[in-house]
């Protein structure tokens, strides 16, 4: 037959592409046009965007909403300690181990708790990141409740003078959440991230449609706490401390990235990244606010989520048909 | 002939409300049956029976010469048996073309090019083409109803069940949906139609089987059924002994 052909990308993607491409190249040098406070700045917008984009997958696709991925990024960050104290490895290879252990890890911890649904889900997964802090607050060998100082032998492993860690550090988070970002597009772009969104719309035509929910969501849940796990080591790289408050923050590492994707727009690609840029602009006009700072976050959230529950960027895309990531197919008719 | 679907004393209840009650029957290959009973009387139950959604607590589901009873709606889609919901379940998100790959990719295991023929082939049957590009969730009923249709015939069905796809269209769409039925009817894919519209039932089906409160009450040819004093009783609300 053939009546018709199938195109995926469109000209806002192409030129989105060449856009985000050049970006990246000009994000890349920026140790040698950032200032070093700039630097460290954008090295925690990569990793809030990527946890952002995890959590987005997460939560707006396979329809897991957790408010517990905080157990992953402080079992990372711990993962880094440990492994590099106690195994002698080096910090980049702790992280990348950290993240198969929490792969390891995630697997009874899923049979257990998708057992939950809705809103029990969501709070079994905050119970395991609690049974996680406080698992981790008795370890002494790790300071225990106060935590410990990663070892000035191990950082110079990133570089022997300042400036150098911190820009290796600076590309390890830009690499992070150029990888979490391909890593996200590439899935939702194969078969299987065809599955995962139309789980997304309706369970239970999925299901009826071939689909296997469970494994399904067992697959991307692994996957991101696995991602998540290195996203938490290279946040304790850049702190250089780590404590169980800190570490497992409720607010820290899940609120904060609820909002993001909220605001962004839950349940797109592009949203994730939207919303951090948000976010960190609302931190940094208010943050000489104090506690102000909070009350506005919450106030924009309550006014996002009544006049616009796509997010910002479900407005934009239902204005103007734009998508930036070519995930959709486009049928052209030939007469 | 041998049978398609082969249904055995199946059992299901929710509490006190028995939704199946150790029906059985068989569907033949090639074979378009209609299902009738009134409302509650258990029709979209044995539908979720025979497609997985709901687990049976005794009796048999057989399907192309195996046991699915224990498999799962997924396992038993790519044995080969789709539906449409009676409320439509469109992924209201992705483009109507993406609903089609959906089944195509997933139920029928296609890939690449092909996959995306199989779902172009598919909405040109249904008369959906011209929508290809339209998010779900913006359709019309009737548009609704033809990506049911073109959702469970993407999945490439031996068996498909079609539930009240007729209901709530108005005359002139239901006469084109009743063709495009009666096409894929022809084609050589086995229907089982649960319709309260009734010409467009006895336009599609060789066979009515009489549901009321999880029991088969009646099964023969469409004319017989259709003067049978149960069926009388449940549409007209005629005692059957008066």
């Amino acid at each position: 037959m053939s009546a018709a052909t199938v195109t995926r990308s469109t000209r806002a993607s192409r030129i989105a592409m060449v856009l985000g491409l050049l970006g990246l190249v000009v994000l890349a040098a920026a140790p040698w046009w950032a200032g070093r406070a700039d630097l460290r700045l954008m090295g925690e917008i990569y990793l809030y965007l990527s946890l952002a984009c995890l959590w987005n997958l997460m939560a707006g696709y396979a329809g897991l909403v957790s408010v517990g991925q905080q157990a992953y990024v402080g079992f990372g960050g711990y993962m880094l300690f440990a492994l590099t104290v106690f195994a002698g490895l080096n910090p980049v290879v702790a992280i990348l181990v950290g993240a198969l252990l929490a792969a390891a890890i995630s697997i009874p911890i899923a049979t257990l708790i998708f057992r939950l649904k809705g809103a029990y889900f969501a709070i079994g997964t905050w119970v395991v990141a609690e049974v996680f802090r406080l698992s981790f607050a008795q370890i002494q060998a790790l300071g225990g409740g106060s935590g410990s100082s990663l070892p000035v032998a191990v950082v110079k492993e990133l570089g022997a003078k300042k400036a150098a860690r911190e820009a290796t550090s600076y590309w390890l988070a830009l690499g992070a959440a150029v990888i979490v970002l391909f890593a996200v597009y590439f899935f939702l772009r194969s078969r299987r991230g065809l599955a995962l969104t139309a789980i997304r719309d309706s369970e239970v035509a999925a299901s009826g449609l071939g689909i296997d929910i469970w494994r399904t969501k067992l697959e991307v849940y692994v996957v991101t706490s696995a991602f998540t796990a290195i996203i938490g080591g290279l946040i304790f790289l850049q702190k250089l401390r780590i404590s169980p408050d800190a570490a497992f923050s409720v607010n820290d590492w899940t609120a904060f990235v609820i909002f993001i994707v909220v605001i962004g727009g839950i349940g797109t690609l592009e949203g994730p990244i939207i919303g951090t840029l948000l976010f960190f602009a609302l931190r940094e006009v208010l943050a000489d606010y104090g506690t102000i700072y909070l009350m506005v976050l919450g106030l924009v959230a309550i006014v996002v989520m009544l006049k616009a529950p796509k997010g910002v960027w479900g407005l934009i895309r239902d204005r103007y048909d734009l998508e930036l990531f070519p995930l959709s197919y486009r049928v052209r008719q030939k007469d | 002939m041998s049978a398609l679907l082969s249904i055995q004393g199946l059992q299901k209840s929710f509490g006190a409300v028995v939704v199946a009650d150790a029906t059985s029957f068989d569907i033949s290959e090639g074979e378009a049956v209609g299902i009738l009973g009134p409302n509650g009387a258990g029709k979209t139950s044995l539908f979720n029976l025979i497609t997985g959604t709901l687990k049976a607590d005794a009796g048999q589901v057989g399907f192309a010469g195996a046991d699915i009873t224990t498999h799962s709606a997924a396992a038993r889609c790519k044995a080969g048996i789709a539906r449409s919901f009676q409320i439509p379940q469109p992924f209201g998100g992705m483009t109507v073309f993406e609903n089609a790959l959906v089944g195509a990719t997933q139920g029928a295991g296609l890939s690449g090019h092909e996959a995306e023929e199989h779902a172009l082939s598919v909405l040109d049957d249904t008369g959906l083409l011209a929508k290809a590009n339209a998010r779900a969730g913006t359709l019309t009923l009737l548009e609704r109803k033809r990506l049911e249709l073109t959702r469970a015939l993407s999945a490439k069905p031996k068996l498909l069940l079609l539930d009240e796809i007729a209901g709530g269209l108005t005359e002139a769409e239901c006469h084109s949906l009743i063709a495009t039925i009666q096409s894929i009817h022809a084609r050589g894919t086995t229907i089982v139609w649960i319709e309260h519209v009734i010409h467009a039932l006895l336009a599609v089906v060789e066979r009515i089987i009489v549901i009321d409160f999880g029991k088969k009450i009646a099964e023969g040819d469409p004319k017989t059924i259709m003067e049978s004093p149960e069926v009388k009783e449940i549409y007209l609300g005629v005692d059957p002994d008066a």
